[in-house]
């Protein structure tokens, strides 16, 4: 890695809070309950997968978290603030990857990270070295100039990533961070991904419906469907109850009953959608 | 759930305190919408194309319907006043609202594209955010408040140019802009799709125009006419624009107050729709 990132700022100054306390969320959107009982927590420092098929309440249990959606009953919070009445500084903890490319295609990569360098309140003095140093941390010190129209999708990735740290954030939240992308472009977002939380320590909480990346990123994992978590433990854990040779796929449809490729079949309609709008942006 | 790790290296407390993570709202709202104002400038340097593109409809409005209804005199204008110069403050007025319009369409578009959603996640409260896009709108739309002064030079209407009357046109264009804008987005918060949004905003533009002052005194309008004018800001907006750059009686503080309050209304409206677009 070519820059320091550093410890995260956000962090709590003692470590009883739990980056993540989530019980018994309930989410409902018209008849259709999207969120249906779920309870969960993330350890400091632990990366913390959520997987499950599109539609299985994963997006939406995410945006309860980061304060854009409020829960029809539950509650969590976030290093022991609510995310109800904290709101503001929840925000101020996370950095978060939405599953859309979402960087501003009409900036340049360079001034993406301002934008979001100023809307942390970053003190003046601080901004132009941090976003140097996040840009740097994804590689993207020599594109930062160019408009973001002429990167690839794996560089948007990327720059969405440096805009996510760019308030050194205590909780990095990645929804799907690698859909639409190709395997290459996805083994490097996974390859900084993993860089950055050996040299800061910083908790991850990342949803996927790729089992096999799950499998080697995660430290602890929840699957879910249909809006509730089916199973949840380390994927060495999951994996042991079906005895030895057994994958998380495997361990998905014993405890759903059907296949995550059949579900994809299936699954939400809106994430289908997103994905692919996100493919079509792609090119 | 497995057992907790230890905790991690500890950072000074005050790091954590909300008084040093938050600025108060009396600076945090100026510097949100400092940001997206200059955000907007950024986009307008990148990419000058819509800069010029939209300066063409001022233009022909004013060379061809203008000049056209200089020649017929079927509409009575102030003593002293040409037509031409009448018409110029109206088209100011109509150009930033045919650019304010267009950002509920790109709120829709930020949203479908995860654009939004990372904003609303960042400690942005609604009402700063829409703020912010709505003085966006008027950076935008001061652009043609230039191209029409200098036409208007060219085709020597005889305004009055006075620097500090120019700012309270700009001023004026910008508040006209930002409550357009929020018109917009609130659309844009109950009907959620970009192709409906077109519609109503179309069905919507041409009748704020009309309705108003911008082409016509209010005195010729019907009665029906005249009472949809004066809840209009657009006409408040006229107004106030021709009362400073032609002089004519006007009632400055009756204009900037009514559209100062359609702008808090109007953020404050868009606002309260923005969670819909979150979903």
């Amino acid at each position: 890695m070519t820059a320091e990132i550093g410890l995260p700022e956000g962090a709590p100054p003692d470590g009883r809070q739990l980056p993540v306390a989530c019980t018994d969320l309930r989410v409902s959107f018209g008849t259709v309950q999207a969120v249906d009982g779920v309870s969960f927590s993330i350890a400091p420092g632990e990366v913390f997968g959520l997987l499950g098929p599109n539609g299985a309440g994963k997006t939406t249990t995410i945006r309860v978290l980061t304060t854009l959606i409020r829960a029809d009953s539950g509650a969590v919070s976030v290093f022991g603030y609510d995310t109800r009445t904290a709101a503001m500084l929840v925000r101020h903890l996370i950095g978060y990857l939405p599953q859309q490319l979402s960087a501003d295609f009409q900036l340049t990569g360079y001034e993406n990270v301002w934008l979001f360098a100023r809307l942390f309140d970053l003190p003046r003095q601080q901004r132009d070295q941090r976003i140097r140093e996040v840009l740097a941390a994804m590689g993207l010190d020599d594109v930062r100039e160019r408009l973001v129209s002429t990167y690839s999708g794996g560089m948007v990735r990327r720059l969405e990533l440096a805009q996510a740290l760019v308030n050194r954030p205590a909780l990095l939240v990645l929804d799907e961070p690698t859909i639409g992308l190709d395997p290459l472009a996805r083994g490097d977002v996974w390859e900084r991904v993993s860089e950055l939380r050996e040299e800061t320590g910083m908790t991850v909480l990342l949803t996927t419906h790729y089992m096999e990346e799950a499998d080697t990123l995660c430290e602890r994992i929840a699957l879910m469907h249909h809006g509730r978590i089916r199973s949840q433990g380390t994927p060495a854990e999951l994996k042991a109850r079906l005895g030895p040779g057994a994958t998380l796929d495997d361990v998905f449809r014993h405890d759903v009953g059907t296949a995550i490729e059949d579900e994809e079949m299936t699954g939400g309609g809106r994430d289908v959608r997103r994905t692919r709008r996100t493919a079509q942006r792609l090119g | 759930m497995s057992a907790v790790r230890v905790a991690q290296p500890s950072v000074s407390a005050d790091r954590w305190s909300p008084a040093t993570l938050m600025p108060p709202w009396w600076r945090l709202y100026p510097s949100r919408i400092l940001t997206f104002w200059l955000v907007e400038l950024r986009k307008i340097r990148h990419d000058r194309t819509e800069l010029y593109t939209r300066a063409v409809q001022p233009v022909l409005w004013l060379l061809i319907f203008g000049e056209t209804f200089s020649r017929i005199r079927a509409i009575p204008t102030p003593p002293g006043i040409s037509y031409l110069a009448y018409l110029a403050p109206g088209i100011m007025a109509q150009s930033a609202l045919f650019i304010a319009i267009f950002f509920g369409i790109q709120i829709i578009w930020e949203r479908d594209s995860g654009i939004l959603t990372k904003l609303m996640a960042t400690p942005t409260p609604r009402l700063a955010l829409i703020s912010g896009k709505a003085f966006a709108a008027g950076v935008r739309s001061v652009s043609q408040v230039v191209v029409i002064l200098v036409l208007s030079a060219i085709l020597q209407i005889h305004f009055n140019w006075n620097p500090l009357h120019l700012l309270g046109v700009a001023a004026a264009v910008v508040l006209g802009a930002a409550f357009f804008s929020c018109l917009s987005m609130t659309i844009a918060g109950i009907v959620l799709h970009r192709e409906r949004l077109m519609g109503v905003g179309q069905a919507i533009t041409m009748p704020l125009f009309f309705a108003s002052n911008a082409l016509y005194p209010v005195k010729v309008m019907p009665g029906w006419l005249q009472g949809l004018s004066a809840a209009n800001p657009m006409s408040y907006e006229v107004d106030a624009l021709r009362g400073m750059l032609l002089g004519t009686p006007t009632a400055l503080p009756l204009d900037f107050g009514v559209l100062a309050v359609a702008v808090v209304a109007g953020v404050a409206a868009a606002a309260a729709l923005l969670p819909r677009l979150a979903r």
